[in-house]
């Protein structure tokens, strides 16, 4: 399984040297990689269909309990099969569709990324492992919303669906962590035996809840949906594969995964119903009133999942059939629905239904593919939808409360709403009188229209033979969300009862909303008055209150002079070390344990002294620097005399360059003036004072901490015997804490690149001028 | 800050101080010195000489721009790192060669490192100092 997670970020890395051959005659290979995996997941159909599980582990960071441990069951299956089948899809057409952009390759790249990180999400049986690809999955969709870098909303609504969704992901985070420490294990599949330890613990109303906001953010739940619409900046193919299809039901998949271990409680339950339901009504009622094709089908989706969040809600065995057979259900119709708007944007250069009109004249199989679609959608009998939609019903009837109405009519209330919403994306662009604009319209290749006629066709086979979905994929879907197992029959047709009342009253009025409501750009415009109770508006209001504290905070701060910096850092010093010494209690001092002075120390402190007096009392520049130099020359001949010469050999020739430094750059500056008043000089030598008596005093403390020469023990006792050498000062450079001195080395050359490209980029502007 | 004195001596003081740091640099995992030191001294060789020739002169016995002994200082690191990985070991475990070799004597990965440091440091100092200097 490894191998099938590893193809696409392999390719994905091959793009940048091959990216002018996969731009020109290299694209064809591109379609075979997810069209290859999913033939390999097809294959595996059979063995997971009566119940295998197949694992893989290699160890990757064990001693973090970080490991490639993957495992597929049939959730993971379901998923699996989604990612490479729509995938396969969404290439040949993204290849067609994106045909002689410049960055071509980089699109590929980035959903190459994004279909490895997908699946490996899914596959994933360590919950670290699946942590990293969900933040891999959230890149990859940022990279992609923000594909058109040149446009500005682009890269707002990107930044936008990254901040929201790395937000859920911190949080998910935290609920894993308490999760992995609550049951003392990250193995997904071990976590379902401890389901009882872990609800058994105080902690895991907590863990649940950091969960949610994990699975909503990335699922578009109110009140975090408003990334989703904005996503829709992305090119059609991202639109139909990330945004509909696959990405965005990751946080259902997460829900589907922890429901065998944390579902069933009050919590998981309530909080799901009305989130889920809240949501599925709320954007339902919301697309209605779009004009962009692609807002309909955004909101229709967040629509969609909160279907599914309810179903999960729910959590009876007829939900969890319903949702998992859902799922299949949403991502056929929905990805058709994208990429025939896609074609229409591509083809006639708008998106917007009120123009759009009698488009079937022109393109014929894609008025096919819309329509299927649409009527799997709406839940005509015949389609898939219709069994989806029966199914929903049915959980909503047979929910074990006494709210059995309220669940019902939500769910009716919804689809009626979706109904609409599908006939408008799927049918309304192509029916009625075609007008002259689009009268020169050509039927787009076959790679643009056959992948979502595919789909759609599917969509109405899974609907003729709803036994084959039902054996080979909803089933184990189902038991392994469930963690028992049970039947799942899934009929063309259940009789005459209340369910089915429920679908033709659906499908009536649904007909009567498509006909009656018209959106106009005027009906916007009135709802949008509303928007500043909208959580987005209320997400950037708080954005930009966060903008203005630090633009205050920095104009407080920063004023640009390096001598008030110092002098911030120093106070700030000073006031930590001053604490931390108060806190630490008295120093006592033993004056006899201590070695007397003797005549060269006083030498060097005396000249320590006079050097000192020449900084301060000096008018030159120049004469200040060397004056500081012998400062450093006296520290470095108290380090020869209490015999550390590595320490003396260093700060000499430090000592030596930093003088040097000084006098090139003293050399360039202005004569020497007088600036500061009497006021400040004593300021400043207080801080100064204050800052030389702290360290002294943390340096006399130091002598009577009792563990310091554990640590020198340490080194001096292991040099030879495990780096073979006797000079401890280097050995602990290079081989001790060489990691540290690699990236020490990294940073002294940022600096040098640093000064380099400042000094030489500024040269290289004036000599524009 | 043209003195014949100072051409005059850095004539001899640059190969002999240059010699002194490669001195520091090998012997530094037995006694005092070590890469850091050996680079310092070294840069301090190439200042020196160009405080008295002028920082051209210095940059063409040089040959090369000091900012390239930084890539070639951090490969050398790089790999001297991740070498033991390719015989299963963990990142940075020492290796040594069995035999000492004449005048160096042991040869282990932690030279290397050592080496690495040493020209990242000439790299590093020269190229701030010389940039400065030319500006």
């Amino acid at each position: 399984m490894l191998f099938t997670v590893l193809t696409g970020l392999i390719t994905s890395s091959l793009l940048v040297p091959f990216g002018k051959f996969i731009r020109t005659k290299g694209s064809i290979i591109l379609p075979f990689i997810p069209v290859l995996l999913f033939l390999f997941y097809v294959l595996h159909i059979p063995s997971v269909a009566v119940g295998t599980n197949f694992t893989q582990n290699i160890p990757w960071v064990p001693s973090l309990g970080a490991n490639l441990d993957f495992r597929l069951d049939g959730l993971s299956l379901l998923f699996a099969l989604l990612i490479t089948g729509i995938g396969s899809a969404i290439f040949i057409y993204a290849r067609s569709y994106l045909k002689g952009h410049p960055y071509f390759d980089r699109f590929f790249a980035y959903l190459l990324l994004f279909m490895s990180a997908m699946l490996g999400l899914v596959l994933s049986n360590n919950i670290l492992i699946l942590f990293v690809f969900w933040e891999l999955t959230s890149i990859s969709s940022f990279f992609l919303i923000g594909f058109n870098n040149d446009n500005s909303d682009s890269r707002k609504s990107a930044l936008t669906a990254l901040s929201i969704t790395g937000l859920g992901g911190f949080f998910l985070l935290a609920g894993l962590i308490i999760l992995g420490n609550i049951s003392g294990t990250f193995i997904i599949s071990e976590l379902f035996s401890k389901r009882e330890l872990i609800l058994a613990h105080p902690l895991a109303p907590l863990a649940t809840i950091l969960l949610f906001v994990g699975a909503f953010t990335k699922s578009a739940q109110f009140p975090f949906h408003f990334w989703l619409p904005g996503a829709m900046k992305a090119p059609t193919p991202v639109s139909a594969y990330l945004h509909s299809a696959t990405m965005v039901k990751a946080g259902i998949y997460l829900l589907a995964r922890f429901t065998p271990i944390l579902g069933g409680t009050d919590l998981w339950s309530y909080t799901l119903i009305i989130v889920g339901g809240f949501t599925m009504l709320y954007a339902a009622i919301h697309s209605l009133f779009r004009t962009d094709l692609k807002a309909i089908l955004a909101y229709s989706t967040i629509s969609a999942l909160g279907i599914l969040t309810f179903l999960l809600g729910l959590g009876s065995t007829e939900a969890i059939i319903a949702a998992s057979v859902f799922i299949v259900v949403h991502a056929l119709y929905k990805a058709t629905l994208f990429m025939t708007t896609g074609i229409i944007d591509h083809e006639a250069h708008t998106r917007d239904i009120s123009v759009l009109a009698g488009l079937r004249q022109v393109m014929l199989p894609v008025f096919i593919a819309g329509l299927l679609a649409a009527l799997s959608s709406a839940g005509l009998p015949l389609t898939f939808g219709f069994i989806g939609k029966d199914l929903i019903y049915d959980a909503g009837l047979n929910q074990k409360d006494n709210l059995t109405t309220l669940w019902t009519s939500l769910a009716v209330l919804t689809n009626v709403c979706l109904v609409a919403a599908g006939f408008m994306a799927g049918i309304k662009p192509f029916v009625g009188q075609l007008p002259d604009t689009f009268s020169k319209i050509k039927l787009p290749s076959l790679a643009l229209w056959l992948p979502p006629l595919t789909l759609a066709i599917l969509g109405i086979f899974f609907g003729l033979f709803p036994h084959i979905a039902g054996e080979y994929l909803s089933q184990q879907t189902t038991n392994s969300i469930l963690g028992y197992n049970t039947t799942v029959n899934l009929k063309i047709w259940h009789g005459f009862n209340t369910v089915l009342l429920l679908s033709v009253l659906t499908l009536v009025l649904g007909s009567i909303i498509y006909i009656f409501n018209k959106p106009s750009a005027l009906k916007l415009a009135r709802i949008e008055r509303f928007n500043y109770l909208s959580p987005e508006f209320l997400t950037k209001k708080i954005g930009s209150a966060i903008t203005q504290f630090s633009c205050w905070y920095t104009a407080l701060i920063h004023d640009g002079y390096l001598r008030s910096y110092h002098f911030k850092i120093i106070i700030f010093a000073e006031l930590l070390l001053g604490y931390k010494l108060w806190i630490s209690g008295p120093i006592n001092l033993d004056f006899n344990a201590l070695t007397p002075l003797s005549w060269y120390e006083v030498g060097i402190i005396i000249m320590l002294i006079g050097a000192l007096y020449i900084i301060v009392s000096t008018k030159s520049r120049l004469t200040s620097v060397v004056a500081s130099s012998v400062i450093g020359y006296c520290i470095s001949l108290l380090f020869v005399v209490y015999s550390a010469p590595d320490l003396a050999l260093t700060q000499f020739t430090i000592d030596t360059l930093t003088t040097v430094l000084f006098v090139l750059v003293l050399y360039k500056l202005p004569a020497f003036l007088k600036l500061a008043s009497n006021r400040i000089l004593i300021r400043d030598a207080i801080v100064a004072l204050g800052f030389g008596t702290i360290l002294s005093l943390i340096t006399l403390k130091i002598l009577y901490e009792p563990n310091t020469i554990e640590t020198s023990n340490f080194y001096g006792n292991n040099a030879y015997l495990l780096a073979k050498g006797k000079n401890v000062v280097n050995i602990i450079l290079v081989d001790f804490r060489g990691i540290d001195t690699l990236f020490e080395t990294v940073v002294l050359a940022v600096a040098a690149l640093g000064v380099y490209s400042l000094i030489r980029l500024r040269m290289k502007a004036s000599e524009k001028e | 800050m043209k003195s014949p004195i100072l051409q005059t001596a850095t004539r001899y003081l640059l190969p002999i101080l240059l010699l002194f740091s490669v001195f520091l640099l090998l012997r530094g995992h037995y006694y005092p010195g070590g890469g850091f030191v050996g680079g310092l001294v070294a840069s301090i060789a190439f200042v020196l000489h160009s405080f008295a020739n002028g920082t051209a002169d210095t940059l063409k016995i040089l040959r090369y721009q000091p900012i390239s002994f930084i890539p070639i200082g951090l490969s050398l690191l790089v790999l001297s790192t991740v070498a033991p990985l390719l015989g299963g070991l963990p990142p940075m475990t020492a290796l040594w060669f069995e035999q000492p070799v004449p005048v160096i004597g042991m040869i282990g990965s932690a030279l290397f490192f050592d080496i690495g440091v040493y020209l990242v440091v000439i790299g590093v100092i020269l190229t701030i100092l010389f940039t400065i200097a030319l500006d």
